[in-house]
């Protein structure tokens, strides 16, 4: 019997065209890889069609028609990812090309600005490398010192020592899901202990933005860095949201034009926010197509889509079980309610990269390797893991094609 | 890609030829594909003939980058320093037949790439365009 929740699901699929398409194989494509990328709907796509075909133009100074539209629609998309968080100001809202950038802005200027020797940065064991590099550079720079929060095998974090490792801590940078692991991070523990010692949180929210309502303000989280593409929209576009007063405190990132107020031959002033940190021509199209997709998501209800995605995956998780007795380990949490809606598994000696080839012949995409968080792949000593990651137009039958696969992956490599 | 996990190469994944380390080798290096961190080691022992008389691999990853090593290893036996060094892509295929994808052509290559960095004495470049 379908579910209501996976019939809707099915009715989403239609409004995704890429999902009506078959493979070169002629089978139905099951994509299961949306933790890495997204489909886009229909109506996304349409935004940037109507853009270029109807107004393009430069934003912010041109006084005809078009540019005007343009620089109304960009700052509208602003104002709908604001209110996608729930941000109090869409001056709060940073256009960056992605979550990597968003986390690398803080790090160059407020790290740059804030951290001296004697400090410390805060991360987890199970951070993506995007969430990890930004800061070890930043520490070697300053002379702060790098934390982790230590992790269990299902990507729970260790919260007993939290206040000794926050001792000395100005900034905690943490995933609120893990990309590998699912595992969601307990932010209404974490952030108030962080502000009593002092300490700023950066989230990287690019595994729960596109998945659960998260609302920064009820949250209270000082930065959280987010890409479009993992949500409905396109590549090349995300976003910093920051306090505004932490923001406004900070030097620029990238310099030149549109992030000023005034240049004379010897000094410039900075433009007041968001623009003091959008440097050059920004990436209009894509920030257009971004709020439609929030329009979008928002449409069918973010707590829809989390409802759905622990439906989906408890499905798969109760599907994959009895792959148990010939060898298949998922990681993570064990509840579905208890993670985002990404698993990640070996099947007994089939190395990840043979089944993600054995199920892209049968139209099945996942993705299979180290998920850009290898110090976390050491930690746990696997070499590699496969990984389904779903999304609010995963249905239950495309759940039925990956097992049905995997079935044709234990018959090729003889898995009895 | 259909028929590339034939008999022979789970053969070769799961009973590796000549796996493990030389207590001398007179020539080795080890690499990883940074896509997806299948790392492979190579030791080669040149005998006072100036040819190849053992060989060991070690590493870890898919079916494709450890089997495609295993018969290589049997292929290096017998060839100078000089003829490794010289190995087209080309050996690779012979050995594991038809059937691998563009996206999987780096870890067919990883092998041959490490056992040429070994000859060389210095990194070697990928042997195929196609695997890059």
């Amino acid at each position: 019997m379908i579910a209501p929740v996976d019939a809707r699901a099915a009715a989403i699929a239609a409004d995704f065209p890429i999902l009506a398409k078959p493979t070169s194989r002629g089978k139905r494509l099951v994509y299961l890889d949306s933790a890495a990328s997204s489909q886009k709907p229909q109506v996304v796509i349409d935004a940037l069609v109507d853009y270029y075909s109807s107004y393009n133009a430069n934003i912010h100074r041109g006084v005809y028609e078009i540019a005007a539209r343009a620089t109304d629609a960009f700052e509208e998309a602003r104002v709908k990812v604001a209110r996608f968080v729930n941000a109090a100001h869409s001056a709060e809202i940073i256009w960056t090309r992605n979550t990597t950038e968003a986390i690398n802005l803080v790090s160059f200027t407020w790290g740059m600005q804030n951290l001296k020797p004697g400090d410390a940065i805060l991360t987890t064991q199970v951070e993506h490398h995007s969430n990890i590099v930004p800061w070890q550079l930043l520490a070697a720079k300053t002379g702060a010192e790098l934390r982790y929060i230590q992790a269990d095998d299902d990507g729970t974090l260790r919260l007993d020592d939290l206040d000794t490792l926050l001792r000395g801590t100005k900034l905690v940078a943490l995933s609120h899901v893990s990309n590998v692991l699912g595992s969601i991070a307990p932010l209404e523990q974490i952030v108030p202990r962080a502000h009593a010692a002092g300490a700023l949180v950066l989230v990287d929210g690019a595994q729960s933005v596109p998945h659960m309502p998260v609302d920064v303000q009820a949250l209270d989280i000082d930065f959280l860095a987010v890409s479009g593409h993992k949500m409905c929209a396109p590549t090349g576009i995300g976003f910093l949201y920051g306090k505004r007063a932490l923001l406004e405190a900070m030097p620029p990132f990238l310099t030149g034009g549109d992030m000023i107020r005034t240049v004379a031959y010897d000094t410039t002033t900075y433009a007041e926010l968001p623009w003091k940190f959008e440097a050059g021509t920004s990436n209009i199209a894509d920030a257009i197509a971004f709020g439609t997709a929030c329009d979008y998501l928002t449409g069918i209800g973010m707590p829809w889509i989390r409802e759905h995605e622990i439906q989906i995956t408890k499905y798969a998780l109760e599907r994959l079980a009895p792959f148990s007795a010939r060898g298949l380990q998922c990681y993570g949490p064990v509840r579905a309610e208890d993670r985002g809606g990404v698993i990640s598994f070996n099947f007994a000696d089939i190395h990840a990269h043979d089944l993600a080839s054995i199920l892209d012949l049968e139209g099945v995409c996942i993705r299979a390797g180290h998920h850009c968080a290898m110090p976390l792949m050491d930690k746990m000593n696997w070499p590699a893991t496969a990984r389904a990651s779903f999304y609010l137009y995963t249905t239950e039958a495309d759940i039925d094609v990956l097992v049905a696969a995997l079935e044709k992956a234990a018959e090729v490599f003889k898995i009895a | 890609m259909d028929d590339f996990y034939k008999e022979y190469i789970l053969d070769h994944y799961r009973n590796p030829r000549n796996f493990g380390h030389l207590d001398h080798p007179t020539a080795k290096a080890e690499d990883l594909n940074p896509l997806c961190g299948d790392k492979i080691a190579m030791e080669l022992s040149v005998g006072s003939d100036g040819k190849i008389d053992d060989v060991r691999f070690s590493g870890k990853g898919c079916a494709i980058s450890q089997a495609s090593a295993s018969m290589l290893t049997e292929t290096l036996k017998g060839k100078t320093l000089e003829e490794v060094a010289q190995l087209s892509h080309d050996v690779v295929l012979e050995n594991v037949g038809i059937g691998i994808s563009p996206t999987r052509m780096k870890c067919a290559m990883l092998g041959l790439k490490v056992a040429k960095s070994a000859a060389l004495g210095e990194i070697a470049t990928w042997p195929d365009e196609a695997a890059t």
